[in-house]
């Protein structure tokens, strides 16, 4: 894992000192909330509906146990006891007191930790695909650029008044769990004809109230040029992104309005002028440098699998399921990845109790797992796992009540805190989430249906990503009451696409049903192998949309 | 009614008579929109006292016994998160739905009926 050199340290100890100075001055009255506002949010300090809102970055989804440790007790002394792991793979907590918040940020720097820029129209938190180092298949362990992305967008005077906030992800596979074509830059390690790695890079994908599939900008970007192209896909967004009206400000709305080769020869334009300074060149000895702290465990020689693995498939359905959901395969022999559900039924998608991340923690230095990983999924990874010790750290995630065996199926929901915690929602999700994890929570039935991600926002901000869903639901304020829409045919991943909307919403007494007949409909319809995207994208809309309405059809007569 | 967030800790707080109070049962009713006006401007001074931010007026609907939000966003800042009844107001509230929690002996009587069945309905 990477560790702070002394500039890291240094400024993430000065910042907490900082805020400490500014909480006492709002508190004292020598700030307004006026001016004050700016800078709590520059801190990841939000006011939402009942108190306080802080959000931790965990850069690129990785975690120490000993950071994990740390998260549980600001949770348990902080914050009632729970966090909430989001989208972004960040942390956040619901209640914070304003004047405990300068010693939370303090504890969070004892582990290397922070809140800076997780919020506020700057560079966001990098994100990475969750399987980083860990998976087969993969280029190279996309977590050292996203690390230098991070400490060259942090405090970085010309990025810090963007037009609006700008979100960066970095995946190394084929395969995109990282979700890289919805954000503002999307990067993918790839190789070229020559053999050597580089970055096709994606700009202007986005969700909210205008969803966007990011556009290729650069074909392929060398290593030593990456961050001079970034800087320079910056500033034309700087310069040009609109600031006169908010919903038109990410950059989305600034590279679709001057389409793929006009964004990319302004972009060139910038790069050739950065490059001719020649001041942002990306040495490959400080890359080396920065690789070696996320240089993988030393894995053993084991063989292909385990008897204590087998035995255990076979005695215990439950861990088989697990198995079949929740692992996926390592580049190690004798080794898995393991994904642990957040989305165990009756609970908050993506929640965690003080005492599940102190048992997560206790199972990594047990098994002596280094890392932990938050995916953008909402749940969290052990990304080495020895197959032999499977069936112990199973039981010891049971006993946490995070054995669910759910993975990638349809009660694993995407699910953002919804009406219940946030100021801008319109609708609850957490609850819709948690009725349509009831009503399919027959595990066979589920394992049955196979892979279908239902996503699920509040609010058009579309925190839950519901544009990526296969299904993707969007609460909406009628006259003060909820209702839901449904959209179909999204995708986050390689194929990723924008989901298309059904029609008008559901009541909350109906979304459930609703969200039935659609699946109903596509076991009707589907050919073998097929998964209910695929289903959706050879016979259209229409059959989905008139089981879906089915009962308000009849209602009509 | 006219409600606010208490700086300190970001706490729901309700006017009651020429002050705030963290109580929706006890919140002042405002019939005529010149007093509830009237309320809105008096509560700056507590804004410019750094007390409490956020200071909005909100429709409520008077029901035969009790009084109520009109919007979900308000029930919900009233009560605290749906989906944990352990957490927010209606913790402290005599009979805490769903699992049983800390009672104060001294909290007021619900304001009204909940909004949300006694158990997380997931039987529809």
């Amino acid at each position: 894992m990477y560790r702070y050199d002394e500039f890291d340290a240094k400024m993430v100890r000065e910042r907490a000192q900082q805020f400490r100075y500014q909480v006492e001055r709002r508190i004292k009255g020598e700030l307004t909330e006026d001016e004050f506002k700016p800078l709590r949010l520059k801190n990841g300090l939000y006011l939402q509906l009942h108190s306080y809102m802080l959000r931790v970055a965990v850069p690129y989804g990785t975690l120490s146990a000993r950071q994990m440790r740390q998260l549980a007790r600001i949770a348990r002394d902080y914050s009632r006891g729970y966090g909430h792991f989001t989208t972004r793979t960040n942390m956040q907590y619901h209640w914070p007191k304003l004047s405990e918040v300068p010693d939370i940020l303090e504890l969070l720097a004892d582990v290397e930790m922070h809140c800076i820029q997780t919020s506020g129209n700057c560079v966001r938190n990098v994100t990475a695909d969750h399987f980083a180092g860990a998976v087969a298949g993969e280029l190279e362990d996309p977590r050292p650029i996203c690390e230098i992305i991070r400490q060259w967008s942090s405090f970085h005077p010309e990025f810090n008044y963007l037009p609006r906030k700008f979100k960066i992800a970095v995946s190394a596979t084929k395969e995109d769990r990282a979700a890289v074509k919805y954000h503002d830059i999307g990067m993918e390690v790839i190789r070229n004809e020559a053999g050597e790695t580089g970055y096709r890079v994606f700009v202007g994908g986005g969700m909210g109230r205008t969803p966007y599939v990011a556009l290729e900008i650069g074909k392929f970007v060398g290593k030593e040029d990456i961050l001079a192209y970034l800087e320079a896909i910056l500033r034309v967004y700087n310069e040009y992104g609109r600031r006169d009206n908010i919903h038109k400000a990410r950059v989305k709305i600034l590279a679709h309005q001057l389409g793929a080769d006009e964004f990319r020869r302004q972009v060139e334009v910038e790069f050739a002028e950065i490059k001719r300074h020649g001041t942002l060149h990306l040495p490959p000895e400080e890359l080396k440098r920065i690789e070696a702290y996320f240089a993988p465990p030393a894995f053993e020689d084991l063989p292909e699998t385990a008897p204590e693995f087998e035995a255990a498939v076979k005695a215990d359905a439950g861990f088989a399921a697990w198995t079949k959901s929740n692992l996926t395969p390592h580049k190690a022999k004798g080794y898995a990845i393991a994904t642990i559900s957040l989305k165990t039924i009756g609970q908050t998608p993506g929640d965690a109790s003080a005492e599940q991340m102190d048992g997560l923690a206790q199972i990594m230095e047990d098994f002596g797992f280094a890392e932990i990983r938050v995916s953008h999924e909402q749940n969290l990874v052990f990304p080495h796992v020895r197959k032999k010790d499977l069936p112990a750290v199973y039981a010891r995630l049971q006993a946490l009540d995070l054995g669910a065996a759910n993975a990638g199926l349809i009660t694993d929901i995407i699910c953002c805190p919804g009406l219940d915690y946030c100021d801008l929602a319109n609708a609850r999700s957490i609850p819709v989430a948690m009725k349509l994890q009831e009503r399919f929570a027959d595990l066979e039935r589920q394992h049955e249906l196979g892979e279908i991600k239902i996503k699920m926002s509040g609010c058009i901000n579309a925190c839950g990503h519901h544009h990526a869903g296969h299904i993707g639901i969007l609460g909406v304020d009628k006259k003060g009451v909820e209702f839901y829409q449904i959209q179909l045919g999204g995708s986050g991943a390689e194929d990723a696409s924008v989901g298309e909307i059904m029609g008008p919403g559901f009541g909350k007494d109906e979304i459930v049903d609703a969200v039935e007949r659609v699946v109903e409909t596509y076991v009707s319809l589907r050919a073998p192998g097929e998964r209910l995207l695929e289903t959706y994208r050879r016979v259209g809309m229409t059959p989905f949309k008139n089981a879906a309405y089915q009962e308000q059809m009849y209602a009509a007569y | 009614m006219l409600t606010a967030n208490r700086l300190l800790d970001g706490e729901v707080v309700y006017w009651q008579g020429g002050d705030w109070q963290p109580d929706f049962a006890a919140a002042e009713i405002f019939d005529e929109a010149e007093a509830a006006k009237a309320a809105l401007d008096a509560a700056q001074a507590f804004v410019r006292d750094n007390k409490v931010v956020g200071t909005y007026l909100f429709e409520v609907r008077k029901e035969a016994n009790h009084v109520a939000p009109v919007k979900e966003r308000e029930i919900i800042r009233s009560l605290g998160p749906s989906v944990r009844r352990d957490m927010g107001k209606q913790a402290l509230m005599p009979t805490p739905p769903a699992a049983a929690k800390p009672v104060h002996e001294t909290s007021p009587p619900p304001p009204y009926p909940s909004p949300y069945p006694e158990e997380p309905d997931v039987s529809i």
